[in-house]
């Protein structure tokens, strides 16, 4: 069997990040599979700006984020296989990919780094009444079809679901000469960025219907009108709000869901608030060497925090790949694993432990929380004890958040047994 | 005679037409079938419960129990023939309620009496036994061992590739608009033109009453009993193995909850009558009926597994059986009409019925050279690795994946393409090959597909249709920058 230093599936933003760090971090026998035609993944259908703010300080679209990475890898010249999908991982880091070149190939890897994204929630999951005809998108088919096919999927639309992607596909499917009546979000706040609901609704005149959702979609062939209706604190609809719009096309923004089939395979534990591994402060799932990172791991707003992550992923795939080979192994302190726990307005966290005497210098822990908040603290404990407390003016779920824990701080605690962040009242 | 262009014509490409066909192919018989979609399986035999039933349900001496349990018998022996997914999984009506066992007791009677085998009357504890999941409410169940589910599309396109592939000619987008008597025979206007018939098989689903009604004045009426379905990802699949009925009782008529052949967990139908036979909408009131009354059966069902929700129609004939045979006082007319539940499980001895029938009418005999097996698209997902890499070596595009939910290949498309009756839309090849079936419904694989579609089939991007025309998936070109 072929075996291979660190396997990374998937080379999108994480992948490619995750493999350049690997291999600045000394390993040289790198293998990335991508299942499309072209490395880069959702990004190349992003073909809107707003990308690399933080990681390159400057604005970039997504095809020219991911292609700086991109370049990067072809300049490090790190092996990579398009149009491979890998159908199985085992505890024992076996890999078994497909392809039409190679056919079926089982590899052993020393290390692997999960990098597989996330999809879309389908209008299925969400039990919509009505018809099943044709003109119903999830967001990111719409995209892929506008932007990288070339076509136009509709001319009257309505979106359900104020996602990021659903916001960006408002403005785009308008410039593409669509008319988007509206968009209707379920909860009472939107869950993208605040940024897209300026640029992509507000500045199109494109209305945002808080707490309403779509009660039926109308049409056998094609879509020929959508009805929202408002729903109450329960998020029911309410009867005799509903309104008709004639359309020929309904999009779905409703949330995306880290892609984890193939980690199960690793004996990986899985949080059910994020559907993506637990890890711990080095982005090591329970599974011994396998690593993950990137919307696999929890879905991102900012790809740019997916580029960080994934690098810290790749540095630690090489360390421990270089561990196990019994070279340059660093100096290790007994290991002093401490769960973090989300509470109080935080729905989770990443990482879910921390190694207080091995972890590096500073670690950022990423979280999102359950509610819109206005004038509230995000707070951190170790044990009962008040370490910070941060004013935030609005917290929101669409927003992710983090805090920084940096182990100087653990000195005074030897006998930490739990790190705990909430929000906070006055 | 022989003026007329067909021994046959068989309105209707559901599962019973495409039965009758099949059957019929045996014989020295030109036969056609006529279907409105561009699909066989694209009315009832695409949404119901895909369920094989044991046959206890029927009033004895019906021809829904007659025909159930032939059918049922068959099934096994057909789908090796005809290489379509069956598993005699075995299925349970629960009791819930002390008061309700004599209605229990009467269902297992009216089982024996169809000469359905093996049933057994067992304990709730014994239900539990075998299927852990079921309601702590459970006081008995009748078991039924020869219970089974079927893949509805895997039947019904099976039965269809091999009718086709022995002769009958098969219509598509082809809707018969009138049925009128002609010497020897029947015209059919069609949206196609004008074709005659010695024999008519009337097999048009929810619209047979209206065939019927055109050639008799022996009045049939269909009612369109609409049902809804739930239907859960495959990480609920095994939450029960049986198929689980309710004894219709206090709780009113019930609703199943059943794993399918593909690995996912099927909960429904509701039952509404409703007017327009086109009308498979599904309604929130249902859909919340569905898991309202799964929930009695079963314990801990995961509702946040749901993938898609579909509603199909039952051709409910007001006397409450299924009509099969000559029309009394239009010979050589056939109605094989009210076709609801147990209609899947039916078909197939529907179709030895009708076309030993028609042939003994006509007087032709068995030709030679009749083929009965078929051979189904190579699932390469369920293939062993070993098999598998043989396989992508002999065709490559069995190593490309397109649907990543189900595992389905490029070669798998092309083939549901390019065989016998291919598929000539989305629908239909997600009906061949499961592809867009699974947890994204379509999302990731929507556009590759449709790359497929176009190019085998030569054909713009744009025309590709999601079913039948008008229900294209792209309005156009994107716009392009001066």
């Amino acid at each position: 069997m072929r075996e291979h230093d660190i396997v990374i599936i998937g080379g999108g933003p994480a992948g490619l990040a995750a493999a350049v760090s690997a291999r600045k971090a000394g390993i040289q026998d790198i293998l990335i599979l991508e299942r499309d035609h072209m490395l880069g993944g959702i990004l190349n259908q992003c073909i809107h700006n707003g990308f690399g703010l933080h990681t390159f300080k400057e604005e970039l679209t997504g095809p020219e984020y991911a292609s700086r990475f991109i370049k990067m890898v072809e300049e490090e010249k790190i092996p990579y296989r398009l149009n491979t999908i890998v159908v199985d991982i085992t505890k024992e880091k076996e890999i078994t990919y497909i392809n039409r070149e190679e056919g079926l190939v089982t590899i052993k890897a020393g290390a692997v780094i999960l990098a597989m994204g996330c999809r879309e929630r389908p209008r299925g999951a969400l039990n919509i009444p009505g018809y099943r005809p044709a003109g119903i998108y999830s967001a990111g088919t719409a995209q892929r079809l506008t932007n990288m096919e070339g076509f136009q999927v509709g001319k009257e639309v309505v979106i359900l679901g104020s996602g990021d992607i659903g916001l960006i596909m408002a403005r785009r499917m308008t410039l593409e000469g669509a008319k988007v009546k509206v968009v209707a979000e379920l909860m009472p706040y939107s869950g993208g960025l605040k940024r897209n609901i300026v640029q992509c609704l507000d500045d199109y005149g494109i209305p945002l219907k808080l707490s309403h959702t779509v009660v039926e979609i109308h049409g056998k062939e094609r879509v020929t009108g959508i009805t929202i209706a408002q729903v109450d604190d329960r998020r029911k609809p309410i009867p005799g709000t509903e309104e008709y719009y004639s359309c020929d096309t309904l999009l779905l923004s409703v949330g995306l869901i880290p892609e984890n089939e193939l980690t199960k395979g690793t004996g990986a534990s899985m949080s059910r608030v994020t559907s993506g591994p637990n890890v711990n402060d080095r982005l090591e799932t329970g599974a011994e060497g396998v690593f993950a990172c990137g919307n696999v791991l929890h879905v991102h707003d900012l790809v740019d925090f997916v580029s960080e992550e994934a690098a810290l992923a790749g540095e630690n795939a090489a360390h421990y790949v270089q561990k196990q080979k019994g070279g340059q192994a660093a100096e290790e302190a007994q290991s002093h694993e401490v769960p973090l726990f989300a509470e109080n307005g935080v729905r989770y966290t990443v990482p879910q432990t921390l190694d207080v005497a091995n972890m590096k210098d500073m670690v950022v822990v990423r979280f999102r929380v359950s509610d819109v908040f206005k004038n509230r603290s995000i707070a951190v404990y170790y044990d009962d004890q008040l370490i910070s407390k941060r004013k935030k003016k609005v917290l929101a779920p669409g927003e992710m958040e983090q805090v920084i824990l940096k182990k100087d701080s653990f000195s005074k605690y030897p006998d930490l047994k739990k790190i705990t962040i909430c929000t906070e009242g006055e | 005679m022989s003026r007329l262009n067909y021994d046959v014509v068989v309105v209707g490409g559901g599962v019973t037409g495409c039965a009758v066909a099949r059957e019929l192919s045996r014989y020295e018989l030109n036969c056609c079938l006529m279907e409105r979609a561009e699909d066989v399986c694209s009315g009832t035999s695409k949404a119901n419960s895909a369920i094989v039933h044991a046959g206890y349900d029927a009033v004895p001496g019906s021809l829904k129990a007659k025909f159930n349990v032939q059918g049922n018998a068959m099934m096994g022996t057909l789908s090796k023939e005809l290489d379509f997914e069956f598993q005699r999984n075995g299925s349970m009506v629960l009791c819930f309620a002390e008061e309700d066992r004599p209605g229990l007791d009467a269902l297992y009677d009216k089982g024996v009496a169809n000469g359905v085998p093996d049933l057994q009357i067992i304990s709730g504890e014994e239900a539990r036994a075998m299927e852990p999941n079921l309601s702590d409410q459970v006081v008995a169940a009748l078991y039924a061992p020869t219970g089974g589910i079927v893949c509805p599309f895997g039947l019904t396109i099976a039965l269809a590739e091999n009718a086709c592939d022995n002769g009958v000619e098969f219509k598509l987008n082809t809707e018969v608009l009138d049925i009128s008597a002609v010497e020897g025979g029947y015209m059919l206007k069609t949206n196609q033109g004008e074709f005659t018939a010695r024999f008519v098989v009337n097999a048009a689903g929810v619209y047979a009453d209206v065939f019927h009604n055109m050639v008799s004045g022996r009045k049939l009426q269909l009612i369109p009993r609409k049902g809804d379905y739930c239907l859960l990802d495959h990480e609920a699949g095994d939450h029960v193995s049986h198929t689980i009925f309710q004894l219709p009782g206090k709780y009113g008529k019930g609703v199943l909850v059943a794993p399918t052949v593909h690995g996912n967990l099927l909960l429904g139908p509701t039952a509404v009558d409703v007017e327009d036979k086109e009308n498979t909408a599904t309604t929130a009131q249902e859909l919340a009926d569905v898991i309202q009354k799964t929930a009695i059966s079963v314990k801990n069902i995961p509702y946040n597994k749901v993938i898609t929700s579909f509603s199909g129609l039952r051709a409910h004939e007001t006397g409450d059986d299924f009509v099969i045979g000559e029309a009394e006082d239009a010979e050589g007319f056939f109605d094989a009409a009210g076709i609801e539940s147990p209609g899947l499980s039916s078909a197939p001895a529907i179709g030895v019925y009708l076309a030993e029938l028609i042939a003994k009418k006509a007087g032709a005999g068995k030709k030679d050279g009749f083929k009965s097996e078929r051979k189904g698209i190579p699932q390469v997902s369920k293939l062993s690795f070993e098999e598998r890499a043989a396989l992508i070596k002999e065709r490559p595009d069995y190593g490309t994946i397109v649907c990543r939910c189900e595992n389905v290949s490029e070669g798998e498309i092309v083939d549901a393409i390019r065989r016998t009756l291919g598929a000539t839309s989305l629908d239909g090849v997600k009906r061949r090959v499961r592809q867009g079936m699974g947890r994204c419904q379509a999302g990731f694989c929507t556009p590759r597909t449709m790359e497929i579609l176009a190019r085998e089939l030569g054909r713009p991007m744009e025309s590709i249709c999601k079913n039948g025309p008008g229900s294209e998936i792209l309005i156009g070109e994107g716009r392009t920058e001066g």
